[in-house]
């Protein structure tokens, strides 16, 4: 668990004194435990309004109430307000080399994406709020897999490591494309035995506190460990800025560190668990909007 | 020399302390979770224990428990029930065992063992991400010494 830092922490002070009456407000209708902002909107560029909540999936069966909650609503209003504009947002410096790197040319190949993939705008709309999912082969794949394939085998390039710049520059870019689509993972299937793999993990106690995501992230959203105000740990989201790391975060790195947070040793990022705990995560905000690229801190 | 004559004193004390420890497993449980000796055989600190409650790398208690009669500690979680008259609910027997395994008492509990060693699934050393190499590297978070001061704090919370 991070330590409290001061400015950080008074403002989620503040804002917890604002929650706590609009909490108080909710249980009077008899509504959710959480006490996400309810009162704002996230309109990004005074234009398009994403929806920060949904109906809870029925694979739940009401284990987060009837609700689920972007992690949007459990931020700050000076993080909030960073995602609402792109030009404040962070990421789209990321998007940007992201970008020029779809339209340039690598390996032996002499190809770039663009040749095979033409506009990133069209031919890559959609597919973040699809992914991870089995593959032709039944493998499960998440988006990093699909570029490294086209990388190694369609251009004969290296393949990016999971977590590099180069890559997180890459799946921003493709994610935006999705930005406003609703997540919409397959969990039937041939999906079925690795999505249950991923929920076993969701509720496994690892390390030497003992603790699963859902102790954190079910169990308690909405309330405070320390100066933390827990969210849902949702993925819609992903890859998102970081404040505290004054970078790019990838779901698998938040995963990694989640579990490092609990005394544990967690799995690799990129590695056949964390793909299966990614699907069952994103199934846990199937319906809310892609949001690719937060802002979080 | 001063300082020499304290690092004496505290080797001393150690020695002492390392002597008559309890380590996490050889404690003698009773069937409801409790634990009626000391760890250390000696009393606790409570000042020291309030020390240890409040420190992030220590118990950080507060991540999860308010605690009322401590105003000037900011931050304190809502996880957990609050502390404040934790010693009327409670006997010390009880306290300890709750601090070196909550389990014991509260099954399925959120709250971490203090004073425990394993089993673990896929424990790593401390926040290192590393595995162990050997079981001895999983170190319980507070020490017996610890685990005394914090219950000797939580004695002086009766309303
Ligand atoms: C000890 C408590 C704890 C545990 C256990 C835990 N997390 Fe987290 N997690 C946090 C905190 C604190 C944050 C930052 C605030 C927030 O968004 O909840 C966070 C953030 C996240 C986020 C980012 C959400 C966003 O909108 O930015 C994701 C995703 C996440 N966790 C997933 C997981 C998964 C998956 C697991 C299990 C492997 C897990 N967490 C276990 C405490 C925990
Ligand atoms: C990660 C969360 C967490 C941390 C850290 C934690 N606790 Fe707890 N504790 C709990 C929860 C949750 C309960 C409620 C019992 C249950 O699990 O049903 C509890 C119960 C207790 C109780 C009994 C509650 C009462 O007053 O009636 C005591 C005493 C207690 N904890 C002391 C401590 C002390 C002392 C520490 C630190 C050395 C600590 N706790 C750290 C989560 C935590």
């Amino acid at each position: 668990m991070t330590s409290p830092k001061g400015e950080d922490g008074i403002m989620k002070r503040q804002h917890r004194a604002t929650a706590v009456a609009a909490v108080a407000a909710m249980l009077a209708m008899g509504a959710a435990q959480a006490e996400p902002a309810k009162d704002d909107e996230l309109t990004i560029n005074g234009e398009e309004t994403l929806a920060t909540q949904a109906p809870a999936p029925d694979h739940l069966q009401g284990a987060l109430g009837d609700t689920v909650y972007s992690g949007w609503l459990f931020r700050d209003p000076d993080t909030r307000a960073m995602q609402k504009d792109d030009f404040d947002n962070p990421m789209f410096l990321f998007v940007d080399a992201g970008i020029e790197a779809w339209n340039t040319p690598d390996g032996t190949e002499g190809k770039s994406c663009a040749d095979c993939h033409n506009a990133i705008e069209d031919s890559m709309k959609g597919l973040r709020a699809a992914l991870p999912k089995v593959t032709e082969k039944g493998e499960l794949w998440s988006l990093e897999n699909f570029v490294n394939d086209c990388r190694t085998n369609r251009m004969g390039a290296e393949a990016w490591g999971w977590n590099s710049q180069e890559m997180k520059n890459m799946t921003t870019a493709i994610g935006l494309q999705s930005r406003g689509m609703p997540v919409a993972v397959a969990i039937d299937g041939e999906a079925a035995p690795f999505w249950e793999k991923g929920k076993e993990m969701y509720y496994t106690r690892y390390g030497q506190l003992e603790m699963s995501c859902a102790n954190c992230h079910e169990d308690n959203f909405g309330n405070y460990i320390r100066s933390d105000h827990l969210s849902q740990g949702q993925i819609n989201g992903f890859p998102l800025y970081r404040l505290k790391d004054q970078g790019a975060v990838s779901t698998h790195q938040r995963f990694v560190g989640c579990m490092r947070d609990t005394r544990g040793v967690p799995f690799e990022a990129g590695s056949q668990e964390f793909r299966e705990l990614e699907l069952y995560v994103a199934s846990r905000g199937l319906g809310m909007p892609v949001e690719t690229p937060a802002v979080r801190h | 020399m001063q300082n020499i004559l304290i690092l004496a004193a505290l080797a001393a004390s150690l020695g002492v302390a390392a002597m008559a420890e309890t380590v996490p497993n050889a404690i003698s449980w009773a069937e409801d979770g409790s634990i009626p000796e000391s760890l250390t055989g000696t009393a606790g600190n409570p000042d020291e224990g309030r020390v240890v409650m409040t420190t992030n790398a220590l118990g950080n208690c507060v991540a999860c428990h308010a605690i009322a009669a401590m105003p000037d500690v900011p931050f304190q979680g809502n996880i957990a029930p609050q502390l404040d008259g934790a010693a009327d609910r409670w006997t010390e027997a009880q306290l300890r065992g709750i601090v070196v395994d909550a389990k014991r008492t509260f099954p399925e509990s959120f709250m971490p063992g203090m004073y425990k060693v394993g089993p673990f699934i896929r424990p790593g050393v401390a926040y290192t991400a590393k595995p162990p190499e050997k079981p001895e590297d999983i170190r319980p978070i507070l020490s017996a010494r610890q685990v005394e001061d914090v219950v000797a704090y939580l004695m002086t919370l009766s309303e």
